[in-house]
């Protein structure tokens, strides 16, 4: 590939989108009308707590009332301070997700610096504005954005909307199908400063509970040792919760569900 | 109407020639050259915020001497072309090889064809993912000539000297603070002292996670100098 060029005033400067439509490299048009049948991911939820910020998902994928993929990975490292995590058409949204971290790592290196945390938000905002054709059609993508704002020093969340639309929430968030579960265990053991282990412990019950509720939602897949996936990102950057953890706190989950029936 | 003089192609190229290399001479010089762990770049460079060496991709990194505005755009053009092989194919396709060779035919386009010749001399470097196997460093010069160095590379400045002395002293599996002494010794030669104050540095360093990149930053060169 020959190196890309521009002349002043007509480069397209730390956009990588944008460089990306400068060389034509980008798809073309969907097919007229709703598109069906494709994977749609699911439910994750995203906390504040004493340190910064929690993210959860869950790892299934559904076409329809089938599974589709059992080990999805929702919740994604977008840089080294922040986060995001998916709901929607899965395909569009791994995508997007891939785009938005390039931009990050590009903006950082081009300009020297890396972008604040709100200006990170910001950029996710126009790329799902950017995917609205493809949701009036069925392949929304509802991201969930996070990180830790070193100029602030506290964890922040945001939520969107199918147009883009961008919101700042206080302490937790949720989306995808599931979210209404999800989302009510956590604004029920919601205290502000709760510490790391009690923030693990809302967000791994809140996914445990969406999944009893919700068919398309995955509970822990003890079987194939499966997991949802579990961040935390604070002042010293992302950190993922590791398996041996989450399978102690599902163990126990469990445990404390199967108390009070009788067999 | 009066006809232009005849200039025969060999004087045409000559004066280009002798153009840019007055326009790199003036700069100060840079080094690189291989420690244990990677490639270490160490610039004189008196600025704390305007770079020589800079971040191109995740085991490669760039350096300029010359006119800052030229080998900015070509920093920014590099980054650019890896970028983009990276999101359309996979990160593991992106190499300093292909950069180094897209790097020398904008330069040997710009020398022969451009109204001026670009003032400046660039590295490319690359770290292997082994110790030993696939540290790469590519000099390319403002004619687009590429030369591909096994330990230590300059840039600039009194350049002939400093690779004598680089030759000279250059050990194979030096520590990172060593390394960085003897290339700033080496930029400095007998007479004349460069302090932690007039140097950039930064590294490529395996084992540093993906991104292999780091700038030292002011307290950590002297730290080095100062142990």
């Amino acid at each position: 590939m020959a190196m890309p060029v521009f002349g002043v005033g007509d480069d397209p400067g730390t956009d990588f989108p944008r460089l990306l439509a400068r060389i034509g490299a980008v798809p073309g048009p969907l097919p007229a009308g709703p598109i069906q049948g494709v994977p749609h991911a699911t439910t994750c939820v995203a906390l504040r707590y004493s340190d910064g910020v929690v993210m959860a998902g869950d790892r299934r994928a559904t076409s329809g009332h089938l599974i589709s993929h059992r080990s999805m990975e929702k919740v994604v490292q977008a840089d080294r301070f922040s986060g995001v995590a998916i709901a929607g058409a899965a395909g569009p949204a791994v995508e997007m997700i891939r785009l938005f971290q390039v931009q990050l790592e590009y903006y950082e290196k081009v300009q020297g610096t890396a972008l604040s945390l709100e200006g990170k938000a910001n950029q996710l905002s126009a790329m799902v504005r950017a995917n609205l054709p493809a949701a009036m059609q069925g392949l929304g993508v509802v991201p969930i954005f996070a990180g830790f704002d070193n100029r602030r020093g506290v964890g922040r969340l945001w939520d969107y909307d199918m147009l883009g639309g961008r919101y700042e929430e206080r302490e937790f968030v949720a989306t995808g199908s599931g979210s209404l579960h999800a989302g009510t265990v956590v604004k029920v053991g919601f205290r502000p400063g709760l510490d790391r282990s009690a923030a693990i412990e809302l967000a791994a019950r809140a996914l445990w509970e969406a999944a009893e509720a919700d068919s398309a939602t995955g509970g822990p897949d003890m079987i194939r040792g499966i997991y949802p996936i579990l961040a935390t990102i604070t002042a010293d950057g992302w950190s993922t919760v590791g398996d041996a953890e989450l399978a102690e706190r599902y163990r126990d989950i469990i445990a404390s569900a199967g108390e009070g029936i009788e067999r | 109407m009066s006809m232009p003089f005849y200039v025969a192609p060999e004087q045409a190229m000559k004066d280009r020639a002798d153009f840019a290399r007055k326009g790199i001479a003036r700069g100060r010089a840079l080094v690189a050259l291989r420690w244990r762990d990677g490639v270490v770049i160490v610039a004189e460079n008196p600025s704390q915020s305007l770079r020589k060496v800079s971040e191109i991709y995740d085991r490669i990194a760039f350096a300029g001497v010359g006119k800052y505005n030229e080998f900015d755009q070509l920093r920014v053009a590099g980054i650019r072309a890896a970028e983009l092989t990276g999101y359309q194919y996979s990160r593991d396709d992106v190499d300093a090889r292909s950069l180094a060779n897209d790097y020398a035919q904008l330069l040997g386009n710009a020398f022969t064809h451009g109204m001026k010749p670009m003032e400046v001399e660039i590295l490319v470097a690359e770290v292997g993912l082994e110790p030993g196997v696939g540290d790469q460093i590519f000099h390319i010069m403002y004619d687009g000539t590429v030369v591909d160095h096994a330990d230590t590379c300059v840039l600039g400045g009194d350049s002939e000297a400093i690779a004598a002395r680089l030759a000279e002293g250059f050990t194979d599996g030096a520590d990172l603070a060593s390394a960085v002494k003897f290339g700033a010794k080496a930029i400095a030669g007998a007479d004349r002292v460069v302090g932690p104050n007039d140097l950039e540095v930064a590294v490529l360093e395996r084992g540093n996670g993906r991104r292999c990149f780091r700038r030292l930053d002011a307290d950590e060169v002297t730290g080095i100098f100062e142990k």
